[in-house]
């Protein structure tokens, strides 16, 4: 698939432009370069003070620090998005009945349909929540659909973030910063509005309380402190809901419910929107050094005393090694066939597969099973020999560590360059949102690009930038 | 809401304004500087004194010079209360409580946090020193002014104005005592006119020659600045003042709990035996025990809300 030009989600394959892009292309044609030159700055300016940022682990100095933004919108058509947004409806389905089901009877392994081992010996895989009924049937409240283009037509997913999906602030800020810049884009293109996603976050959540909760449900976000990557994201969302944000040492078990220490005493907590991992949220029933957790949140929760968004246990479906038999999970619980695609995936567990894959290297994306932030992988066709022969040995010692896929030729959005517009490759993140009312996707989601011309690594840890994204109304 | 967020923004606040009186006490200090007639830079020894920070002060150097004193206070990491430490704590308690601010105060903070702190990446020259406390005055102001413009009246807002006021009463009561350790060892010049320069440079610093004037026109010396300063109910920076918003705002805090606070009650004691007699008793008292038992009145009440709000536990 490498001898195909790459699609171009403004100029398509053949320098036209698309239609998406035509009341953009218009106004761009008429605005001075070195006034968006100075507006590409004050972007700059207003994230700053808006205080935007992430924290570098293990660096005291400068520990703050911007994504890059790009102020080019990617921009998709409103009859591109509904039938996304339709496969993205059906997987997040499928992932919820399969952690119902993988927690419960294991239908999907009585069919056949699912090696056992997959679920046992997968560490993502929580004992602690087999039999465990979460409050509104639902395991993952928020979702995070990673999902690259090839063409016009041709979406597939990279992975579904299930655990505690990040980058919905930046979503928000970006929108709100364009705004802010470019009024008057707005006023000729029509762009679908994503300002509701906070709401629609605390609705969602609240729809999913205990069945005990009486009155309004006092919602909480829980994060792991000023000092984590994604704090200000925290922050930002329990501003924006209008909810308390918690670390682990404001809460503690009070009477079988789990509380907050108000300026009055303790205060029961209905749904907790944690954005601590599983490993660290409670040390009495998993790592014991966790200091970022409530000790006891497990019993109460397991006793139907607290939801928690998302439900301990979720990291499985999100696993590499799930991944591949995704189209089959999605088939065995929707029975439909699937709408969104995967990306071929050999598992190097396989035998036959790992025989292909140290055969093919050189034009192979291998990644770790557990990995995650574009860390740990080897990007075959820009890899050096060097590199190769070194995860060669890598493979041979742990195949049961990795996956390998196809490169896909993903496609680019242009970004303003020094010289203009120049292409970069980019990827997707829409954000779905589940309760027992329905399957909420807010119109758009987080565009990451390669800010590095020919780079295929969006990811901020690594010279990754966002852009705004645009959903047209139809 | 959390005890840890009561916590953050009654830090915040103390900070904001240590900063600021930070900034004016030295600005008392340069103009004290240069209204006096013999040599020596004594006077910067008891404006370290007064912001409490000579003991750590002596730690790091061997002699009190005016740049090296205004370096400790303006830009000294070392020292929790320099100018740039605080405004660095309260961007830090900011981001904690971050949910608790409206985006126009957080984005003020941030503003001010970044400002100043380009500024005093440097040392600064004694030609741009005017510029630079200008610019802490008016970044904290408009934290300030953004506070009152957009936050809600709510308990929040209560704990950013107990940490306003405890503070600024501590810091109105040690700019004061400047005037006690610069002046004591020239009794001679009580009543001159240098000593009437001097005692203006304490209304200067706390922005108030305005006020004084009005309340007093033209004449009055120590004792009626020193009343102004202490007793007086309507200037904004004065120990009855900044008492009195302690009790109404502990007094909205305390609705709806059962019994006495103890904060409360520690605060109505301090307005008893401090701030209800007239300022003859207290000279009779000496200015500077007052000032000193006040200062630890204030710390215990500082103490006492930690514990009646649970800041901590």
């Amino acid at each position: 698939m490498s001898d195909k030009p790459v699609f171009d989600e403004m100029w398509g394959q053949d320098e036209t432009l698309r239609d998406p892009y035509k009341g953009f292309h218009d106004w761009f044609a008429e605005e001075d370069i070195s006034r968006l030159r100075a507006k590409q700055r004050e972007a700059e300016e207003i994230f700053r003070l808006t205080g935007i940022t992430f924290n570098v682990y293990g660096r005291a100095e400068a520990e703050e620090r911007l994504i890059p933004f790009d102020i080019i919108p990617r921009i998709i058509s409103g009859q591109e998005w509904s039938k996304l947004s339709r496969g993205i409806e059906q997987r997040v389905r499928a992932i919820n009945a399969f952690l119902h089901d993988i927690y419960h009877n294991r239908e999907i392994v009585k069919a056949g349909r699912l090696p056992e081992e997959m679920i046992a010996g997968n560490e993502a895989y929580l004992p602690q929540m087999i039999g465990v009924q979460p409050p509104g049937g639902v395991y993952t409240h928020i979702v995070g659909i990673d999902l690259v283009r090839t063409g016009p037509g041709e979406f597939f997913v990279l992975e579904d973030n299930a655990r505690t999906p990040s980058g919905v602030s930046y979503m928000l800020e970006n929108r709100e910063t364009m705004l802010q810049m470019f009024p008057e884009l707005f006023s000729r293109n029509r762009v679908r509005s994503v300002q509701n996603y906070p709401l629609d976050l605390r609705r969602s959540l609240a729809a999913c309380a205990p069945s005990g909760t009486s009155g309004k449900p006092v919602v909480a976000v829980l994060t792991p402190g000023i000092y984590n990557s994604a704090y200000y994201e925290h922050a930002f969302l329990a501003d924006q809901m209008g909810v308390e944000l918690v670390e682990g040492h404001d809460l503690r078990v009070v009477d079988g419910r789990v509380a907050m220490r108000t300026t009055r005493g303790y205060t029961p907590v209905d749904v907790l929107y944690r954005r601590v991992d599983d490993d660290f949220l409670d040390p009495l029933n998993f790592n014991p050094d966790s200091a970022l957790g409530v000790p006891g949140i497990m019993d109460v929760y397991r006793a139907g005393g607290i939801t928690i968004a998302n439900a301990p246990g979720t990291g499985i479906s999100d696993d590499k090694a799930i991944y591949s038999y995704m189209p089959d999970i999605v088939e065995f619980y929707t029975g439909e066939r699937p709408l969104l695609q995967n990306v071929p995936t050999w598992r190097c567990s396989n035998p036959d597969d790992l025989a292909y894959v140290r055969d093919n290297l050189p034009d192979l994306v291998v990644k770790e099973v557990h990995g995650s932030g574009g860390y740990g992988m080897l990007i075959g066709p820009t890899a050096s020999k060097k590199e190769i022969a070194a995860f060669r040995a890598k493979l041979k010692a742990r195949p049961g560590n990795y996956i390998a896929q196809p490169t896909l030729s993903l496609s680019t959005v242009p970004i303003f360059a020094r010289s203009g517009l120049s292409p970069r490759h980019v990827d997707l993140r829409p954000y779905v949102l589940v309760s027992p009312d329905g399957i909420k996707i807010t119109p758009g989601g987080l565009t990451r690009v390669a800010l590095k011309k020919g780079s295929l690594v969006v990811n901020s840890s690594q010279g990754g930038g966002t852009k705004d994204t645009w959903v047209l109304e139809e | 809401m959390l005890g840890k967020t009561a916590g953050g923004l009654f830090w915040m606040y103390r900070y904001l304004e240590r900063a600021e009186n930070t900034a004016r006490l030295i600005e008392a200090g340069q103009r004290i500087a240069l209204t006096r007639l013999e040599a020596g830079d004594t006077e910067w020894t008891s404006i370290l004194q007064a912001s409490g920070v000579k003991t750590a002060f002596d730690q790091e150097y061997d002699a009190v010079t005016r740049d090296a004193a205004v370096d400790w206070m303006l830009r000294a990491r070392a020292n929790p209360s320099s100018v740039l430490s605080c405004i660095e704590s309260a961007r830090h308690n900011a981001r904690l409580v971050r949910t608790a601010l409206t985006g126009e105060v957080w984005g003020a903070t941030n503003a001010a946090y970044m400002k100043i702190r380009e500024m005093l990446a440097r040392k600064v020259s004694e030609r741009d020193l005017p510029e630079v406390l200008r610019e802490v005055r008016q970044h904290t102001s408009l934290v300030r002014g953004m506070t009152h413009g957009t936050m809600l009246r709510n308990e929040i807002f209560d704990f950013v104005r107990l940490g306003t006021f405890l503070e600024r009463a501590d810091n109105t009561a040690r700019i004061l005592d400047v005037k006690y350790y610069v002046l004591l060892p020239s009794v001679s010049a009580v009543g001159t006119s240098l000593d009437n320069v001097q005692w203006e440079t304490i209304l200067r610093a706390v922005s108030a020659r305005g006020g004084f004037r009005m309340e007093y026109g033209t004449g009055g010396g120590p004792a009626e600045i020193t009343e102004f300063l202490v007793l007086n109910k309507r200037m904004p920076r004065s120990l009855a003042f900044c008492v009195g918003k302690l009790r109404s705002n502990l007094s909205y805090l305390h609705r709806g709990v059962q019994g006495q606070l103890p904060s409360m009650a520690m605060v109505d004691q301090l307005e008893q035996r401090y701030l209800s007699h007239d300022i003859a008793s207290v000279f009779e008292r000496g200015l500077h025990e007052y000032i000193e038992e006040i200062l630890g009145q204030l710390g215990q009440i500082a103490r006492q809300v930690e514990i009646d709000f649970r800041f901590y536990e």
